[in-house]
């Protein structure tokens, strides 16, 4: 019989890390979008980062910046009462810079995409830089923070490397369903192994589908509108 | 709908007082090298000032500076009894709080708003809601421009000229003290440049605006301004009257479209359709290898040698 429960735990992850990812995003996309600095681009590098980097490197790195026995772990665990290490709340912080590229970068091209007049047409009519971003900026990307959304949950679903050094596979805690196929197959129980392999599957096939069908409709609309 | 700063001087025959007083100096990085900008000039309320000169001469910085788009090195900026800029005081009003309506070359719409939601959009806040009761200066816009059975429609279909109005009259919308446009008309052709200016010149009249327009287009100059900067290299090269900055221009222009080049001999006779009539011009081989059929040219001329015909 499936137990839902990693397949639950992957969907609240997913979804808190994407909902925070966006309250993040958006001020990081904007930021390096409309800086003139020039070190803005070792900041692109090092978000974009996990894009190329094995989960395990990452997973590895933050299990030692995480354990208690290293200083930051400790004041975390000490001062704040907090465990990032085989907890719910450290999958969420190694999720979030695990995806944080795939929300960073759709909202970097969709302002970059922007006309580039905007911003000073809207600071011309005497707007401040938020009420230009509610109004004018996040309206002309909406295609951007949709496709943002999307791929940071899907990529989040998918996260097996960093969850595996970072998580473990506690169950109803790290166990998430990544890490749950892996355990089955490892016990011999192939099907159900399978069942989850085969949810994940569909749904990362209708993760894209989603993302195809809006870009293509918002393409479209473009040049229609 | 008359501010206070869209009323005329009391007493038109004397001087008007300078209501902007402009001094600025900035450091142009230019594909020629660096150079130095560096303009000084007044403008009277309700006047209009173009600025003219080669590309890279500095008019956009110009407009920038005045704007607060781009920083200048040093200088100073007074409009009315408010100090947009003093670099030796450390005041440099940002862009929001000047009061100004920018017309960029682009238009710079918002693709996401309507025609009408562009105009709402560029209300003060406050004055937001109350505008919207009352319709107001938004309505009087979009009948002024013409704008009123497109005042629905989002403006990525609508055509060059629609979208210039828009922009115009998005500019007007919060009534500044300045209206600025950078080459408004430039992407515009013959005909439409025209009738927008016939457009420029009801809503400055009808607004009483101080205006500083960026034109390469000697006849828009002469039409809508007052006055004429001639920037070359980031300095003022001359300034005044139209009619006087131009004095030893070509003193007849005339604007068309290349019919076809026939090579006669030495030469090559082209010919010119211009609104219509034709103009045939007798051009040098080296000259002629620039033209082509197609092309629009304006022909300038300070004597013609006609054949007059007599009613």
């Amino acid at each position: 019989m499936i137990d839902w429960l990693p397949l639950w735990l992957s969907l609240k992850l997913a979804f808190i890390t994407m909902i925070i990812l966006l309250v993040i995003g958006i001020p990081i996309a904007w930021w390096l979008a409309y800086s003139r600095r020039r070190w803005t681009v070792i900041a692109e590098a090092v978000i974009s980062l996990p894009m190329v980097l094995p989960p395990s490197v990452l997973g590895f790195y933050l299990l030692l910046a995480f354990s208690p026995a290293g200083s930051f772990g400790h004041a975390l665990d000490h001062v704040l009462n907090i465990r990032l290490v085989f907890s719910f709340q450290g999958l969420v912080v190694a999720s979030l810079l695990y995806s944080l590229p795939f929300m960073v970068n759709p909202l970097l091209a969709g302002f970059k995409n922007l006309p580039p007049h905007l911003l000073e047409a809207s600071r011309t009519l005497g707007k401040s830089g938020w009420t230009t971003l509610r109004y004018i900026l996040l309206p002309n990307i909406r295609a951007s923070l949709i496709t943002g959304a999307i791929l940071s949950f899907a990529h989040t679903i998918g996260e097996f490397g960093v969850v595996m050094m970072i998580g473990g596979s506690i169950p109803g805690q790290t166990r998430v369903a990544s890490v749950a196929i892996y355990d089955e197959q490892q016990s011999g129980n192939y099907a159900l192994a399978n069942h989850y392999a085969l949810v994940l599957l569909s749904l990362s096939f209708l993760i894209l589908l989603v993302v195809y069908t809006i870009n293509r409709h918002f393409s479209q609309s473009k040049s229609i509108l | 709908m008359t501010p206070d700063h869209f009323q005329k001087p009391a007493h038109p025959e004397t001087p008007a007082p300078p209501f902007l007083r402009f001094h600025a100096t900035k450091m142009l990085h230019t594909a020629q090298g660096p150079q130095l900008f560096e303009v000084r000039f007044e403008l009277p309320q309700g006047q209009t000032l173009a600025i003219h000169g080669p590309s890279g001469s500095g008019k956009t910085t110009l407009l920038r500076i005045l704007a607060g788009l781009t920083p200048a090195d040093t200088g100073h900026i007074q409009v009315g009894s408010e100090t947009w800029l003093d670099t030796r005081n450390h005041i440099d009003l940002p862009t929001r709080h000047r009061s100004i309506g920018f017309v960029f070359q682009d238009f710079a719409l918002f693709p996401n708003l309507t025609v009408r939601g562009q105009l709402e959009y560029a209300l003060p806040p406050g004055t937001r809601k109350a505008a919207k009761a009352a319709g107001s200066i938004i309505d009087e816009l979009l009948q002024l421009m013409e704008l009123e059975e497109l005042q629905h429609r989002r403006p990525a279909l609508l055509s060059g000229g629609q979208q210039q109005r828009i922009a115009i009259a998005r500019a007007i919308a919060r009534s500044p003290r300045l209206l600025i446009l950078d080459e408004p008309l430039s992407a515009l052709d013959d005909e439409m440049r025209h009738k927008l200016q016939d457009y420029l010149l009801k809503i400055q009249r009808h607004y009483h605006l101080t205006t500083l327009l960026v034109s390469h287009h000697l006849p828009e100059i002469v039409r809508l301004s007052d006055n004429v900067i001639l920037l070359e290299k980031g300095r003022i090269e001359r300034q005044g009257p139209p009619a006087e900055v131009f004095a030893d221009k070509p003193h007849i222009t005339i604007t068309g479209v290349i019919i076809d080049l026939t090579p006669t001999g030495d030469t090559f006779l082209v010919r010119i359709d211009c609104a219509g009539t034709t103009v045939r011009l007798t051009v040098p081989a080296a000259k002629a290898a620039t033209l082509q059929p197609g092309h629009t040219v304006t022909i300038a001329s300070t004597l013609l040698n006609p054949n007059f015909i007599t009613h």
